[in-house]
């Protein structure tokens, strides 16, 4: 029989923590139209129109808005299909 | 062009000079996006349709603008995630464009050509890409005005008359689908 083996602690590196959400970002751009970008949010999102609007206006005003958010995979899916529908979007850890 | 929808089917009344350059256009779009087939020799990797090795941001600004970075500040990520998904987003884009060309294609002359939902997505996507080349190839701005009435010889000016042109079809296409 052996004495349980003494574990050290492990280390949390912050940057790998699995339950800090990643989000998806879109960034403003001067080609986009307004109703466009709202058109794809309420599309691929399935958004009531007030809600991409007010991304939509975000992204407008602000540069840039959070659109979803969720795992990393999840993210890479959306950035995907944000793609798709040529919106300018990228994925980070929140 | 004038878009109308009766009893949830669109129509797109086209011109002869439209026909002709919306079909221009999307050859041409078809021509910057290359051919369907993925990056490199891998037949294993061919045949899931992604590329055998990391994939760099394409030099074009216009076609980069069309193929973008997924990770803001790893160029590493973007490219492994390239490998796997820029295939799909090249094959997507370039089924848009011979969608637009197919419905097109018995009106030369124009007319009234139908789009079904499927095909109201294609037209909506191609003119987005054609947009996003265009406007980037302009450098154009929030700030970019142009002068609908101008009668130019400058290629830029007609360039941007195009710009301005796949702008305002966009926009009553997307006013004739919205869900309201």
């Amino acid at each position: 029989m052996t004495a349980p083996a003494q574990l050290d602690r492990p280390d949390v590196d912050d940057a790998t923590t699995p339950d800090r959400p990643w989000v998806t970002i879109v960034w403003n751009d001067p080609i986009n139209l307004m109703s466009y970008v709202t058109h794809v949010l309420m599309e691929l999102f399935g958004y009531p129109r007030e809600k991409a609007e007010a991304m939509m206006q975000d992204v407008h005003n602000k540069g840039r808005a959070a659109v979803s958010n969720g795992t990393r995979e999840q993210m890479e899916i959306d950035v995907a299909r944000l793609h798709a529908k040529g919106l300018w979007a990228t994925l980070q850890q929140d | 062009m004038k878009f109308s929808r009766r009893s949830g089917s669109v129509v797109a009344r086209v011109d002869e000079v439209e026909a002709a350059l919306l079909t221009a256009l999307a050859g041409d779009l078809l021509e910057l996006l290359g051919p369907a087939e993925p990056v490199g020799t891998d037949p294993l990797a061919a045949l899931v349709g992604i590329a055998d090795r990391p994939l760099d941001l394409p030099e074009d600004p216009a076609l980069a603008r069309l193929l973008p970075d997924a990770y803001p500040d790893d160029d590493a990520a973007s490219a492994d995630f390239r490998r796997y998904t820029e295939g799909d987003l090249r094959a997507g884009k370039r089924e848009r464009a011979e969608a637009v060309l197919a419905s097109l294609a018995p009106y030369p002359r124009g007319g009234r050509v139908p789009l079904d939902a499927a095909l109201v997505d294609a037209w909506l996507g191609v003119l987005n890409d054609l947009r996003l080349v265009l406007g980037t190839r302009l450098e154009v701005t929030e700030e970019t005005d142009f002068d609908p009435d101008a009668d130019s010889d400058d290629p830029a000016e007609q360039a941007l008359h195009v710009y301005a042109w796949l702008g305002a079809v966009q926009e009553s296409l997307l006013a004739c689908v919205v869900r309201r």
